[in-house]
């Protein structure tokens, strides 16, 4: 595989990736296929209508993962692609996305990630994106995934997105569809600092009986940074649903966040916390009384509230 | 050894000047094992924020082993050895139990840090990897606050209400432990807030902090016969109509 040090540690701050990775895996750079890997049971095709992927898992497959990063690193990059996963039928995998952007030019790089998963019935998806951004140019870093997910009967999705700095604009827009017994777990890591824009939108759509699903949102603004939430909850069935949406907020940010439960059930039990707030000034100075300073103390607070 | 030469602490608020601390001297000595009581609002946890540079005081000094640390920050305090267990303790959303003894004592081993979790009463298999956050009990967390200033190379250990929430079945062994730590530490000043019969009865000297003033010192068999009348009628803040009837009650 051609990487140079950029790409290698893009490749480290998004996907974790050290090496090749040892299951299925699909890196994407500049807008191209840099290097792909099926294995028996997970095929991964380019997509013949528009640039993406599909990446086929067949059923009963377990303990597998597939990689599909992406990286940028130059700048006026418009990278669009649309990528659709299949899951069969009970099996569990883990899926590691992500992108990194490496930029030193005075151009906007961009990548927007439109992604569909299927998730037949009872199988189960851990799903793990990170946005990383870097460069000293001025040059834009903007990011606007588009994820929908369908999670058929006993079906299980975890999914962990994060982003720590680094990416100028971001929207994210998520959908998720649950069907009986269906099941989601979604956890959001997000600090964003300088001028930096940030939005989310998540819409879980509690469909099938006993469905379940829970949104857990943490967040850190700094700076004259500014993020939107809006998370909305839609009970169609006996369903349980859950959002908790916490935000930090510092210097001059501005923070908005807007959790919303819709039910259209007698059965749909729907639950919502949202607080926004400054860092606790008791937990900063038990922090001083061990011997750290300030600064120390508040890095030490932030990087344990967004583990 | 650290002292306290005529500290006051007074808190300006909307409705005015509240005077919390008033002209308190006080030197407590290496080695030695204090205990500080008296009625809710005294101000001995004022006392220990102060020594601590929690609170700056509005007059007076803090003295440190003769030098003046009245403006020194708390993280400075913290490295020349003064170390604060608080009487509430914050928690902490995603910093496990580990992480948050290593940052009490960056110097501990894993080992260590088992060691101590099994002497305050928690099992290290069990709580290690937990967060310090809602997920732990009052009680939880207060063997943790005490556990950070026990394992830390403290010079002057202040210790506010160590025994506060902690369940009864665990109560000796905590005060043990304390007692313990004390005498197995070389020269250390212990500063204990409590009520707590068996501290009173363990210390060289208490001392009873009420409406802001040092009231009186002395050994348990001095101070203790003067508490239960003191704390019920002298130095508890009472509103008028009720200091009548206590006047009354105790034939002042
Ligand atoms: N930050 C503060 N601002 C205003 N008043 C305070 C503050 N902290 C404590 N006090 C007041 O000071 C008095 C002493 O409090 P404290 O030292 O906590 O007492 P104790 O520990 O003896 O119960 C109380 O009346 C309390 O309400
Ligand atoms: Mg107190």
């Amino acid at each position: 595989m051609k990487l140079n040090a950029v790409d290698e540690r893009l490749l480290k701050e998004v996907a974790q990736l050290h090496t090749v990775p040892s299951g299925a895996y699909n890196i994407r750079k500049n807008g191209q296929l840099l290097e792909r890997n099926s294995l028996p049971g997970i095929n991964i095709f380019s997509k013949k209508d528009r640039s993406g992927i599909d990446v086929i898992v067949d059923p009963d497959i377990v303990n597998q993962s597939v990689h599909i990063p992406v990286i940028l690193s130059e700048g006026g990059l418009d990278d669009l692609v649309y990528n659709t996963f299949e899951i069969g039928e009970n099996s569990e995998v883990l899926i590691v996305a992500g992108c990194g952007i490496h930029n030193d030019s005075a151009l906007q790089s961009k990548h927007d990630g439109i992604h569909e998963f299927y998730l037949r019935k009872g199988s189960k998806m851990r799903y793990v994106e990170k946005h990383y951004g870097e460069g000293e140019g001025t040059g834009e870093r903007v990011l606007n995934p588009v994820t929908k997910i369908h999670i058929e009967e006993g079906a299980t999705a975890e999914l962990e997105l994060v982003q720590i700095g680094g990416i100028d604009h971001t929207k994210r827009v998520t959908e998720v569809y649950i069907g009986e017994r269906g099941r989601l777990v979604m956890n959001e890591r997000l600090l964003t600092h300088k001028s930096q824009q940030a939005v989310s939108e998540v819409t879980v759509d509690l469909q099938g009986a006993d469905s379940s699903g829970e949104v857990l949102s943490r967040s850190v603004a700094q700076e004259k940074s500014l993020q939107i939430f809006r998370i909305s909850l839609i009970g169609r069935s006996r369903c349980k649903g859950h959002v908790a949406c916490d935000s930090i907020i510092m210097d001059q940010a501005d923070v908005r966040s807007q959790p919303e439960l819709c039910a259209k059930n007698a059965l749909a039990e729907l639950t919502h916390e949202a607080a926004i707030g400054k860092l606790a000034g008791d937990q900063i100075i038990k922090l001083m009384t061990f011997g750290l300073s300030e600064e120390e103390a508040i890095r030490v607070l932030l990087d344990g509230y967004l583990k | 050894m650290i002292s306290l030469e005529n500290v006051s602490l007074k808190f300006e608020e909307e409705k005015g000047i509240v005077h919390i601390l008033n002209d308190i001297s006080i030197t407590f000595e290496p080695g030695k094992l204090y205990v500080i009581t008296g009625p809710n609002g005294g101000g001995k946890t004022s006392v220990a924020k102060v020594m601590m540079g929690i609170h700056n005081p509005s007059s007076g000094k803090i003295i440190l082993d003769d030098q003046d640390i009245t403006s020194c920050s708390i993280s400075e305090r913290a490295f020349k050895g003064v170390r604060y267990a608080f009487q509430n303790p914050p928690r902490f959303k995603g910093i496990d139990v580990k992480w948050f003894l290593k940052l009490a004592n960056e110097a501990i081993t894993e080992a260590d840090i088992s060691l101590i979790l099994k002497k305050i009463g928690l099992c290290p298999e069990e709580y290690l990897e937990r967060t310090v956050d809602a997920g732990l009990s009052g009680g939880e967390m207060k063997r943790m606050e005490i556990a950070s200033v026990l394992l830390s190379k403290a010079k002057v250990a202040i210790l506010d209400e160590p025994e506060a929430g902690v369940d009864l079945w665990g109560f000796e062994q905590l005060l043990n432990l304390i007692i313990q730590s004390h005498h197995k530490a070389i020269k250390r000043t212990t500063i204990i807030i409590s009520h707590s019969e068996k501290f009173l009865k363990a210390a060289d000297e208490i001392i009873v902090v009420a409406n802001g003033k040092i009231q009186v010192r002395g050994n348990y068999a001095e101070i203790h016969p003067l508490i239960q009348e003191g704390i019920n009628c002298r130095w508890r803040k009472v509103c008028l109509e009720e200091e009548k009837e206590d006047e009354i009650k105790c034939g002042r």
